[in-house]
């Protein structure tokens, strides 16, 4: 990888970082409502997969932590954070909100709330990609919680079954909510349950962004390949609570140091001063830019964006214009008996 | 005589039903070393241990069948859903397992568990953790269902529902946890049907459930102001309906508005509105009207949500409607 691609890299880091905690800053002041899951200190795993993948063709799911996900898929920052706010030039016009970012335009299908939810969807997707014929395949981000649902199970079974090109991609935070996963989780290592589907799997360092890089290359180039469905485990941390009413009073203060200290920004920072690609003048000056950005574009975008109308409620719950063909009533002719 | 929070309530009958029988377990996810999303459960973990208070994994329609399965061999679980949301994966084995198996096996087999969850908006949660569904439930036969609006019939409900025989759903709400309300210091059961008359009036009934009693009541206070007399019926149990409570209002006021914070499609207000008609048809000087959410996924934004919920102005309208004020 070239200087100014691993450049690109760190500051789209530092941008998600600082879009979460701006959001975190704007929930404070009340302007974002619901619930709010900051992705803090798990950067790596979502830049460095989809920095493998073809993001705009490739569909890519996840469930409520969904902000960073859906900007490094192409989303438009600005209007990620206006759905934060529910704004109607939010991504999902106000109507979905922090968890459920959608932009069909670059082929992010959605965050969900429900836990376990997307693994079927993306079997879905890989499923029409693959009758389609097309190159593209899935990439469904979950936590490690949602390994307990039984849409884990059955999805697995179906995707290896019928050779589904979809990645799996398991951020192991340790935590579900307040349950470290040794308390729900009869094999901690979520790699080693895809023995059970015969799909193939494998476990890395979610915390470093050129590890995160090289396997998920290693297994999207798999199920390009069409050689089926891969499981790929990160093991990675949250900074932050699970949720903006969590205070993460079930974690050690030391588990919580240790893993601060692997950083995924800081250790990529010092890994590019180390080779010559940056300064700790460079950093400074890329945080400013940052800070500026998020600033004047995207929280000014989400701000001073319109509310959507009271009148439009009933906007998008069906097809606002359905063909009459289908639909009916049916004219007075067409009525037997 | 004390003043608690609904939370405390429900913590509290916990407690006191964990320590007077020892086939009383609770499960859910994050209610033992996490204390409880709603802290319904908090602190009992480390009275009871994690055999009695059993933290699942995030399986919802499996650690139900679980305790179904328990229930059916002796246990008493106490299942927490954190909401009625999630409650959706559980509903195969509450429906087509626990609901059924007493009648199936020709009663000789019962299921006495308790499922708890919240059910209600609260604050721009959006779609997938907005849903009430209490009429998806009161429509299956095998289930008792009850709503409990304070901290009163949220301990003494779920005592009964402990000891009770049948699957019992309480139905709770996340805009309640905190409310207050007094409690006898006394150990204290409250039944699991039975409407309740908690405001007595002569000119209209409104009748409401779970967190839309309050609505009634607040529209109460507002038409008391304006010089009428307003009912108020909790129906407390959705399953079974209290059909003589019900008609001895209407035969009382003549009038009727049914509040409910769903839609209204196949739902509470449907269902009281079939009731009235085959009880006390004669009786009605009016339309009934139903106050209801928008036939609308609930949306994220402020305003929207807010029009898509129904208020207690929304009740007092629809009061001055069959009173034919307006
Ligand atoms: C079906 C369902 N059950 C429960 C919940 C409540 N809940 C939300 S997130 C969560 C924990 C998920 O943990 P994990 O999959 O590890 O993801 P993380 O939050 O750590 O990213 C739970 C239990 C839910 N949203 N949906
Ligand atoms: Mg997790």
């Amino acid at each position: 990888m070239n200087a100014s691609d691993q450049k690109r890299l760190l500051r789209e880091m530092i941008f998600y970082r600082r879009f979460e905690e701006r959001s975190f800053e704007a929930y404070m002041e009340r302007k974002i409502g619901g619930f709010l899951h900051l992705y803090s200190g798990q950067e790596a795993v979502a830049t460095g997969v989809l920095e493998a993948a073809r993001c705009g063709h490739d569909y890519v799911i996840t469930g409520y932590r969904d902000h960073v996900h859906a900007i490094k898929a192409g989303a438009p920052a600005r209007e990620v954070m206006a759905e934060l706010y529910g704004k109607v030039t939010g991504s999902s016009r106000g109507r979905g909100g922090s968890m459920h970012i959608f932009d069909p335009t670059v082929n992010f299908m959605g965050g969900y709330a429900l836990v376990g939810q997307p693994f079927p969807l993306a079997a879905g997707l890989a499923l029409a990609c693959k009758h389609k014929g097309t190159d593209q395949i899935a990439i469904c981000f979950l936590g490690d919680g949602a390994n307990n649902q039984g849409t884990f199970h059955e999805t697995m079974n179906m995707a290896s079954l019928w050779k589904l090109p979809v990645l799996f991609v398991c951020e192991n935070n340790l935590y579900a909510i307040g349950t470290r996963i040794d308390r729900s989780t009869a094999v901690t290592d979520q790699y080693k349950r895809m023995c059970a589907y015969n799909i193939p799997s494998s476990q890395h360092d979610g915390q470093d962004i050129d590890a995160v890089m090289a396997a998920a290359g290693d297994a999207i180039a798999h199920v390009r390949g069409g050689k089926g469905p891969y499981f790929i485990e990160f093991m990675t941390y949250r900074q932050r609570g699970h949720s903006m009413s969590d205070s993460n009073a079930y974690r050690s203060k030391e588990e919580e140091r240790q893993w601060l200290e692997r950083d995924p920004i800081r250790i990529y920072g010092e890994r590019l001063k180390k080779a010559g690609v940056m300064t700790d003048k460079d950093i400074a000056a890329m945080e400013k830019s940052v800070l500026e950005e998020i600033e004047n574009d995207v929280v000014r975008f989400a701000e001073e964006s319109p509310e959507p109308r009271v009148e439009d409620l009933n906007k998008y719950c069906l097809d606002d214009q359905p063909d009459p063909r289908w639909i009916g009533p049916l004219a007075q002719g067409e009525q037997h008996g | 005589m004390a003043e608690i929070a609904y939370w405390e309530a429900i913590r509290r009958a916990h407690d006191e039903e964990l320590a007077h029988d020892r086939m009383v377990v609770a499960m859910g996810e994050d209610i033992g070393v996490a204390g409880g999303t709603y802290k319904a459960t908090s602190g009992l973990y480390q009275k009871y241990g994690a055999d009695r208070i059993i933290d699942t994994p995030i399986s919802e329609n499996s650690y139900t069948g679980i305790g179904i399965g328990a229930s059916m061999a002796g246990l008493r679980p106490i299942i927490e859903i954190m909401s009625i949301n999630f409650a959706l994966l559980a509903l195969d084995t509450l429906i087509n397992a626990a609901a059924k198996i007493r009648y199936m096996s020709g009663g000789r087999v019962s299921c006495p568990i308790v499922m708890r969850t919240p059910g209600g908006t609260a604050h721009q949660l959006a779609a997938q953790h907005s849903a009430r569904l209490a009429r998806m439930f009161m429509s299956t036969p095998g289930l008792r269902v009850v709503t409990p609006r304070g901290p009163l019939d949220a301990y003494g409900m779920l005592k009964s529902a402990v000891r009770c025989n049948d699957p019992v759903i309480i139905i709770e709400h996340e805009s309640m946890y905190n409310m207050r309300g007094e409690v006898p210091d006394e150990e204290t059961f409250r039944p699991l049907e039975g409407a309740e008359i908690v405001r007595a009036g002569t000119d209209v009934t409104l009748i409401g459930y779970n967190y839309s009693v309050h609505l009634c009541l607040a529209a109460a206070e507002k038409l008391a102001a304006m010089g009428v007399s307003a009912e108020v019926l909790d129906l407390r149990a959705l399953r079974p309906i209290d059909r003589d409570t019900i008609r001895r209002s209407v035969e009382k006021t003549h009038k009727v508005v049914i509040a409910e914070e769903d839609e209204a499609t196949v739902g509470v207000g449907s269902e009281i509105i079939s009731v009235i008609v085959e009880e006390c048809f004669f009786a009605l000087d009016a339309q009934p009207v139903r106050v209801h959410a928008a036939d609308v996924p609930v949306p994220y934004n402020r305003q929207l949500e807010k029009a898509a919920i129904p208020n207690a102005d929304d009740v007092l309208a629809a009061a001055l409607k069959v009173l034919g004020r307006v």
